[in-house]
């Protein structure tokens, strides 16, 4: 009685715990008016001083997105979305401070979220885009990376100082006739960061997007378009965190990423948005288009993925392998708990000959959640030898939660090796009974198991990112045993 | 005009005709099934479980139907002129989608057992195939079924009572006849009390050079610790659709054997349906494909754990050569209540030229927690090593390719329990993969 007295006091602590990133910032931002319309498009093009060519791209988009219907097939209870009660740019940069640059209460929120805006005081090696709502704070470390040719700044700032890059490249990965939500945002998309790393070029720092949701009533369309010329390197993280509001919030992103001869990107995430309460109430919609093409020969791109938060995650980041020899990994862990759902996984579209891709997939549920992983591996019929290893693997922790697997192959080449193998379980009694033994109490066993188990995963960030990783696994699980 | 309408016509012009030609309780569910074909039509390839083949186009040409149940002149024994040697079988034969009933065999049966045409056995006991018939094979669910429901007439009803256990393997000749282009509609209805056991063999066999396209829908019914083992060994020709659709509900202790062989065909969809409503059932279910030329082969399963302590293991492997095109889609579905569920899904593929294409998509469903579920996918080529290694002792590069290829099957064939069946599926599978199985001519079982 004593000991469940005490599990009890223990898990009551943990739900009291809650999301650390919940806290809202008073600031000062301009909200544009609700809803979605050809003027709206234009206003969101004006405000941020665009060109032609680019309000051209809105607008086409727009007319097509106004031709799609929100798409219902995923493993996921997505309701039908009122695109006209969402605000589709909002400001916090609009009442500039007297002689300051940034807000001081913009500063100190991402201080609180362990983000400074600081150069000096910033953790060495890692240069940040810091964007709230719809627009990009501060960029650090801008300079610096100049003077090596690196191109790191907000998108905004990109089509209007790198014109012909952004042009050339903007949509050639994801087309605004992509999905739905491509064309969403192709359509409304507010800042997102831009990254050109110029041939030949190791990015000397990682680059880091913090995104950042905090006005009400308000979606985030974030872009990101990365592009490695010949023979260059970048690893590029991204984070992201939401006040914890009773309404559903909105994100819909694209993340572009190219990557030319031999050259390698690497692409972290740790998705932390507010996952909603513990009766599934609230959090964000996390509804992302996420693709890197590997054009060149040799190229590499590598997706790390850790979820934990957003009441609802429906994304595939996927590469497609043109280059001959190219090699693209994924390797993710989605944790879902309380009534989370996830339906997440990659596509590995094998073109180019000799290309090879690895996939590794650690899906935890607890709670009420359900948590797919939905994959595809395609070989087309020149893909000579291309090689595929996909692992994916599921545990479950309370008796209410759902895990599923949905691994689509289709192979069109003789000489392609494909290999797919999916467990799913709980966490094995002998395993808990061993640290049971050891004196380890069974809400810590847990914890061991599930990072031992999300390991091969973890390891594959950067070091930072994986003691914050790490971190937020505990949290999201923590409570979640008996 | 759309594939659809034409069956819309045909139903909306001839029902009278065809109920007249059939049994009060198969057309009792009759207009339902037309209106729930009306109300889904072909399933496009949007629909998940139809995603690999167009069955609007299947059914787009014009093929006759034999609804005034015209005798067709055969001779089903000069067609299938001995069963699988050294398996002793009770052989019966559906010749079409029609019952053959002259000159059967003095088959052996222990009492209560009741193997008959479906229709006549309705006519006769409408009480006990109303329990039955169309339950399981809802037609609201899949066009398919529905149509085969709308307009088949006749088939196959097995009855085994409590306790009874038919020794015998009951082989079925499904025997396409025909001088026009023929569609047929063929309905089993298997029923196997508390306790009994059966094994059957379905053979497809054309013995005619038309374009045939067969629906069928088996429906068993597995009581409690009761055993059926169903094989399905299809090997038509070229020209030859079919579309089959069964339907398994097995009760508590029972236990499953379903194996699908498919050597020769044009275009085979079979789907799977199984569902645990007992605890401490279990199924193997197994295929094995082998294709070449334009042949397309699509398996798709659905296992439905309901209840607790359910084993199920599916294993499916595809030899494709020439164009051919398979595709795998095998989903295990473990419900809430499902506790302590084990299942191992596995399917494997060698893909032997660059014009053929396989479609894999082993998937799984789980809300319950106590569960061992684990399903593996591979594609791939013969091992290198294990070719060289047989050059390397004279063996000729396509002997040893061969004795890979049938390495490879071996593993499904080995997991079936009729052994006769087994030993004679070895033969078939090295003939067919010599490339002398090319054109059937009656029937080469018996060859």
């Amino acid at each position: 009685m004593e000991e469940k007295n005490e599990k009890n006091a223990y898990v009551k602590q943990v739900a009291e715990q809650k999301y650390e990133f919940g806290f809202t910032t008073d600031v000062h931002t301009e909200i544009i008016e609700k809803g979605l319309n050809e003027d709206v498009v234009r206003l969101i093009s004006q405000k941020k001083g665009e060109p032609g060519w680019m309000l051209d791209f809105r607008l086409q988009a727009f007319n097509h997105w106004k031709t799609l219907k929100q798409p219902s097939w995923g493993h996921v209870h997505l309701p039908e979305i009122d695109y006209q009660a969402i605000s589709y740019y909002a400001d916090p940069l609009a009442k500039k401070p007297v002689n300051k640059e940034i807000d001081p209460e913009l500063e100190k929120t991402f201080d609180k979220l362990g983000i400074p805006l600081e150069e000096r005081l910033a953790l060495s090696g890692t240069a940040v885009d810091a964007i709230m709502d719809s627009v990009s704070v501060k960029t650090t470390f801008k300079e610096k990376l100049r003077e090596k040719g690196v191109i790191f700044c907000s998108i905004g700032e990109a089509i209007k100082e790198q014109p012909d890059l952004v042009r050339q490249y903007l949509g050639s990965v994801v087309p605004y006739r992509d999905n739905f939500f491509a064309a969403l945002n192709s359509a409304v998309f507010s800042d997102g960061s831009f990254v050109y790393i110029p041939k030949g070029v190791r990015c000397p720092m990682e680059l880091s997007s913090y995104f950042r949701i905090n006005a009400r009533n308000t979606g985030q369309f974030e872009r990101t378009l990365i592009i490695a010329d010949d023979d260059a390197y970048v690893s590029y993280l991204e984070g992201c965190t939401a006040p914890m509001r009773d309404e559903n919030q909105l994100h819909a992103a694209i993340v572009e990423i190219i990557v030319n001869d031999r050259a390698e990107v690497k692409y972290s995430t740790v998705q932390n948005w507010y996952p909603g309460d513990e009766n599934g109430k609230g959090g964000v919609f996390n509804l992302v288009t996420k693709r890197g093409d590997l054009r060149g020969v040799g190229s590499k791109l590598s997706w790390t993925q850790v979820e934990t938060g957003s009441a609802i995650t429906w994304k595939y980041p996927s590469c497609i392998l043109r280059g001959d020899n190219s090699v693209a990994e994924f390797y993710s862990v989605a944790v879902t708990n309380h009534y989370q759902e996830a339906d997440t996984g990659t596509k590995m579209i094998h073109m180019g000959r000799n290309t090879k891709s690895t996939i590794i997939s650690k899906g935890i549920s607890a709670g009420h959640s359900q948590n797919s992983y939905r994959g595809l591996v395609r070989a087309t019929a020149n893909a000579d030898n291309a090689r595929n290893y996909s692992s994916c693997d599921s545990l479950l922790l309370s008796s209410e939660c759902g895990a599923h697997t949905f691994p689509y192959m289709d192979i069109h080449n003789e000489s392609a090796v494909i290999e797919h193998e999916a467990t799913t379980s709980k966490i094995s009694e002998d395993q808990l009974f061993y640290c049971n033994q050891r004196g380890i109490p069974t809400e810590q066993a847990v914890g061991l198991i599930v990072n031992g188990y999300a390991k091969e995963v973890l390891n594959k960030l950067p070091m930072e990112f994986a003691v914050e990783a790490q971190k937020l696994l505990n949290v999201s699980l923590e409570g979640t045993v008996g | 005009m759309s594939s659809e309408q034409q069956y819309i016509d045909l139903y909306t012009e001839a029902a009278d005709l065809i109920k007249r030609h059939s049994a009060g309780v198969l057309n009792a569910v009759r207009d339902k099934a037309f209106a729930d074909f009306k109300a889904q039509g072909f399933p496009s390839r949007k629909v998940e479980r139809y995603k690999y083949t167009d069955m609007a186009r299947l059914f787009a040409p014009d093929y006759g139907l034999n609804l005034n149940r015209l005798e067709i002149p055969v001779n089903p024994y000069q067609a299938f002129k001995c069963d699988v040697p050294n398996l002793s079988t009770s052989l019966y034969f559906i010749v079409n989608d029609s019952f053959y009933t002259k000159s059967l065999p003095q088959a052996y049966l222990p009492e209560g057992v009741i193997v008959d045409s479906l229709s006549h056995v309705a006519a006769e006991k409408p009480d006990f195939i109303e329990k039955y018939y169309a339950k399981i094979a809802q037609t609201g669910e899949d066009s398919i079924t529905a149509l085969n429901t709308m307009l088949a007439q006749d088939g196959l009803l097995v009855y085994v009572p409590r306790n009874v256990k038919i020794d015998r393997t009951v082989q079925v000749i499904n025997i396409l006849r025909s001088d026009v282009d023929l569609m047929v509609n063929r309905r089993v209805l298997i029923v196997l009390e508390e306790g009994a056991e059966a094994k059957f063999l379905f053979c497809d066999h054309a013995s005619d050079d038309r374009r045939f396209l067969a629906t069928q829908v088996i429906e068993a019914y597995v009581g409690n610790n009761a055993g059926l083992e169903l094989n399905c060994l299809e090997e038509t020709h070229y020209r030859n659709t079919r579309v089959s659709n069964v339907y398994i509900e097995q009760q508590s202790g029972s236990h499953v054997n379903h194996n699908v062989i498919t050597l020769h065909n044009g275009v085979t969809r079979n789907r799977l349906d199984l569902v645990f409503r007992g605890e401490g059932a279990e199924c193997q279910c197994n295929g094995c494909v082998i294709a070449d030329k334009h042949q397309h082969v699509d398996n798709n399963t659905l296992i439905d754990h309901q209840v607790p302590h359910c084993t199920s293991n599916e294993l499916y492997k595809y030899v494709l050569d020439d164009e051919a095109v398979g595709a795998f889609a095998g989903l295990v579905l473990v419900r809430k209540d499902a506790q302590k569920t084990a299942s191992q899904e596995t399917n494997q593929n060698l893909v032997v030229t660059r014009k053929a294409r396989m479609y894999t998509q082993p998937m799984l469903e789980i809300y319950a927690d106590d569960v061992k579920c684990a399903h593996g996918s591979t594609v791939g080529q013969l091992n290198d090593a294990a070719m060289f290694y047989m050059r390397q002792r004279g063996i000729s590069e396509r002997e040893a390719k061969l004795l890979l290829e049938f390495a490879f099957v071996n593993e499904v064939i080995d997991k079936m329990e009729l052994e006769p069946l087994r030993d004679r599926l070895h033969y078939l599978v090295e003939k067919r993969f010599r490339g002398e199985l090319n054109k059937c001519e009656g029937c080469k079982l018996c060859k």
